[in-house]
């Protein structure tokens, strides 16, 4: 069995204990999506500001709530700050290329559109542990849902 | 007579398997139980010599197959003092057993103005078919609220049975190990009309059953929490009531005749029995019993409660304030089931710690999450007890959380 350290490693524990881009966005004009993880309970809310700049939509503001374990609430603040201005082909392309690494085929890359996973790379460690893949994957399923399925708001 | 309970363990092959060099230590038994090779073998030897179709052909190899199937029926029954075997109507599960209940006969008997009372400690196999129902037909849910320490507040029985005509309860909460005084609930439902349904999936493998001592009229419970396989599970019922009740899954086996225009019903349980049933697992659960009985189920009931005593005075002792274990903590009013927290860890990464050192625990909501929110948690931590545990595994168990903590830094 690999070792625990291949999991835990610093940079994920830091994000888990000094979670970034944690709480709320005003709903509307934000849009938002909850994803659950029906086997540990875990909860997780993304809510996305999403503006057009220079004729591209670009992901303007992030916030992540909800509940987790180590490994699903690190992977949801440091793709927070990852998507963080960055277009929305962009983070599309980052999306397939997480899970790409977490082992999930999420068809072919976007030719045209550059992205490195960076600090991302830390939880590779992950698909050496098959049961925590739903863990780290669930702020990104969640993050999908919030640009192509968000929670109708009231108004 | 004394058990012998390192033969116990020895009797489940599965322990001496080891991971890593290691051997497990299994702590996930309110998940689901180990199996015997006593189980294993007749499972192994009924395929190899017995195997045929029940109720339905008439050659010798069949005759012996039906034979074998009803006498785990009848094993079963007497396992539970059950009046009759023919009130023992096999399932794929105590869930599957709880839906017939509450499809069959709260489908005949519930209608708008019509309540049902529930409680806190529902697992969800005893809530979503309720609230299946009630949203078809329209009845209300009414629930019992739980004290401090995770046992029924019952200072309102009367008033919250008043006019209910079922009240489905469990008898060992799979969260916090409660065991509520069931004949005591089942009087109160008596007496205000009501029938007292009984959730005794996690009792029936711990504890002496006797469900005409508790007087109640269904009583559910599965065969893989208790040293049995998987995809068999039985539902007790007073006959009466089990002969009033529409069917429930039609097909084979269910019906007397069957004419174009209708059908009419085999007697109970066969009326309950669509289809070929999980043959070789009846066998199998019938040498579960058979194993159990063997031993004794005061006898195992002793050696859980000793051991959950351990369990609480040794993690308690060691981590003080940076564990709290829920439910009661006297283990007469408890079962083996310890759901904790330990020091702000999530669940999840404790499991994943204990995995390290072979300690399987499950961590999540336990399909009960009602009570996680009552809990203020999403999700626990929770080590489980078995007849084949001992104090070695607790004392792992309890090694295993130091390494949670040089982790996370504590």
């Amino acid at each position: 069995m690999p070792g625990l350290e291949d999991l835990y490693r610093e940079i994920i524990l830091d994000h888990y204990r000094t979670p970034r881009n944690r709480g709320e966005l005003a709903v509307p004009p934000a849009r938002h999506a909850e994803g659950h993880n029906p086997l540990c309970g875990d909860e997780i809310t993304v809510f996305l500001d999403v503006a057009e700049q220079n004729g591209v939509d670009v992901i303007s503001d992030v916030k992540i709530a909800g509940q987790g374990c180590s490994i699903s609430q690190s992977s949801a603040s440091m793709m927070s700050a990852a998507v963080k201005g960055k277009s929305v082909r962009e983070v599309r392309a980052l999306v397939r290329k997480f899970k790409g690494m977490m082992s999930i085929d999420t068809g072919e890359d976007d030719p045209e559109v550059d992205v490195l996973l960076g600090d991302l790379e830390a939880l590779q460690g992950v698909v050496k542990f098959p049961v925590r893949i739903k863990c780290a994957t669930l702020a990104w399923n969640t993050l999908i849902e919030a640009l192509d399925n968000p929670v109708p708001s009231d108004t | 007579m004394t058990v012998d309970w390192a033969a116990v363990r020895d009797d489940f092959p599965i322990l001496r398997r080891e991971i890593d060099g290691a051997p497990i230590i299994y702590l996930d038994s309110g998940n689901t139980s180990q199996k015997p090779r006593q189980v294993i073998e007749t499972m192994n030897e009924f395929m190899r010599t017995s195997y045929a179709p029940i109720n339905r052909s008439a050659y010798r190899l069949a005759g012996e197959a039906t034979d074998r199937f009803e006498g785990a029926r009848a094993a079963v029954a007497r396992f539970i003092n059950a009046p009759s075997a023919d009130e023992i109507v096999f399932t794929k599960n105590a869930t599957e057993a709880l839906n017939l209940v509450v499809a069959s006969w709260g489908g005949a008997n519930l209608g708008p103005g019509d309540a049902v009372l529930l409680t806190h400690l529902e697992h969800h196999a005893n809530i979503v078919p309720w609230q299946m129902l009630a949203a078809k037909q329209g009845f209300e849910l009414r629930w019992v609220p739980l004290t401090a320490d995770g046992q029924l507040d019952l200072a309102n029985l009367d008033r919250l049975l008043a006019g209910a005509k079922a009240f489905a309860f469990t008898a060992m909460s799979n969260v916090l190990g409660t065991i509520p005084p069931v004949a005591r609930l089942v009087q109160a439902a008596h007496q205000a009309g009501a029938i007292a349904i009984v959730d005794a999936c996690q009792y029936v493998p711990h504890n002496v059953t006797d469900v005409q001592a508790w007087n109640a009229d269904f009583v559910a419970f599965s065969s893989h929490k208790m040293c049995g396989p998987s995809g068999v599970g039985a539902l007790w019922g007073r006959i009466d009531l089990l002969n009033e009740m529409p069917a429930y899954i039609g097909g084979g086996n269910m019906i007397a005749d069957v004419r174009l225009d209708g059908f009419t019903t085999a007697p109970v349980p066969a009326k309950f029995e669509a289809g070929t049933p999980p043959i070789v697992e009846v066998i199998g659960f019938g040498a579960a019993v058979e194993y159990l009985e063997s031993i004794g189920m005061a006898k195992i009931r002793q050696h859980e409660m000793e051991l959950t005593r351990y369990a609480l005075d040794t993690l308690t002792a060691r981590y003080g304030d940076a564990i709290t274990i829920h439910g009661p903590d006297n283990v007469e009013l408890r079962g083996g089931v310890l759901s904790f927290a330990f020091r702000d860890i999530h669940p999840h990464d404790i499991s994943q710690v204990l995995d390290q050192r072979n300690v399987c625990v499950r961590a999540g909501h336990h399909c009960a999450k009602p009570l996680m929110r009552l809990l203020g948690v999403n999700a626990t931590a929770r080590a489980s007890l078995y007849l084949y545990n001992d104090r070695s595994d607790v004392d792992a168990l309890s090694n295993a959380l130091d390494g949670a903590t040089d982790i996370f830094g504590f």
